[in-house]
């Protein structure tokens, strides 16, 4: 199966994110007063081909733990979507929304780790121009 | 015979001259080591010197770690052989976990270049042999990423085995609890972000980088004598 990977890289919680903290001080300059906790990470997608969605998540996993995040100071999150059907690119503008997405966190190493994360809503959107 | 000491070249390296050209001085061999190789040719000592290999793309030392080179260089650590990292070979070394922590963005979102000052604290190391505890140094520091973190249970141990091995005296960059330089459990692998290699000769405008590259070279002397006996 072929699927398309998102991953979210993002500061350890008490790691310093000094890229967060001067957006976090610019974005009052704008008018934005009502603007807290920026973190600034990166963003890695990539395609992976494998057995199923359980080894295509252990696979990313291990690709996070070795080399796309260093787990002393960086968190990650891994979004799989599964490209069924003949044909199916990954990044499309259009038709994400048809498709069924998996998110998941590398091991104790979430993101806004204060509130549940099971208890809030989220969604996922792309922008304009991908 | 005057001690042999590699230096591994990445694609992005820079510093490699600067510290060939010093070992020289000081009496060594240099001989410069490419990173796609995996026979460190049984040098005694090896240094990963400052750059930007592999562009740093990723986070700095994060692809450098997967180098053929790195995994001679970890068995010759593990055999007790001298390695020091300068810089960016600091942030390989702890990409490749031969030492601990990480460094992380400078606190003031700033790349620093400009010198310094240090504080020898440890002198069992590879690095430090010839110095002594207390000895203040002007070196150049040259980074971006030069922030050392780790977590609340490696410090107790860096504290615990005295493997802080430098200190800023003013700290710039934001590193936890002022660490310039450490150095793994067995004192044989040690790293620092500043680059004593650029503070070696008058014109340079410091020579306090001389005492370092020195013990460099008793070390790796050392080592010669103990593979030759």
């Amino acid at each position: 199966m072929r699927f398309e990977a998102r991953v979210e890289i993002t500061h350890l919680p008490g790691i310093l994110d000094p890229q967060g903290a001067n957006v976090e001080r610019a974005l009052p300059a704008l008018g934005f007063e009502n603007v807290s906790q920026v973190k600034v990470g990166k963003s890695i997608r990539l395609v992976v081909d494998s057995a199923d969605e359980a080894s295509a998540r252990a696979e990313l996993h291990e690709m996070c733990r070795r080399l796309l995040a260093n787990p002393v100071i960086e968190a990650y999150r891994i979004e799989l979507t599964a490209l069924d059907g003949d044909g199916a690119e990954p990044w499309p503008e259009a038709g994400r929304a048809e498709r069924s997405s998996t998110v998941e966190h590398g091991d104790g190493a979430e993101p806004w780790p204060e509130a549940g994360r099971a208890e809030r809503s989220s969604t996922v959107e792309d922008g304009a121009a991908v | 015979m005057s001690a042999r000491v590699g230096i591994v070249v990445f694609p992005g390296s820079n510093c490699e001259h600067d510290v060939a050209w010093v070992v020289e001085q000081l009496g060594g061999n240099a001989e410069l080591v490419w990173h796609a190789d995996r026979d460190l040719r049984g040098v005694d000592a090896v240094v990963i010197p400052g750059g930007f290999a592999h562009g740093d793309y990723l986070r700095t030392g994060a692809i450098a770690r997967f180098s053929p080179i790195m995994d001679a260089v970890a068995a010759h650590a593990a055999a007790g052989g001298p390695v020091v990292g300068i810089c960016n070979g600091f942030q390989v070394l702890t990409e490749a976990h031969l030492l601990p922590g990480a460094l992380q963005k400078n606190a003031g979102l700033k790349f620093l270049c400009e010198t310094v000052e240090i504080r020898v604290e440890s002198t069992s190391t590879a690095l430090t042999n010839a110095s002594r505890v207390g000895d203040t140094l002007n070196v150049p520091i040259n980074h971006f990423e030069g922030n050392y973190v780790c977590d609340a249970d490696t410090l107790a141990e860096l504290h615990a085995d005295e493997r802080v091995v430098f200190r800023y005296t003013d700290n710039p960059n934001g590193s936890l609890d002022d660490i310039a330089g450490i150095c793994n459990a067995g004192r044989n692998v040690v790293g620092l972000m500043p680059h004593p290699e650029r503070a070696s000769d008058r014109l340079l405008g410091s020579t306090d980088g001389v005492v370092l590259l020195e013990s460099l070279l008793v070390a790796a002397s050392n080592g010669a004598l103990a593979a030759s006996a």
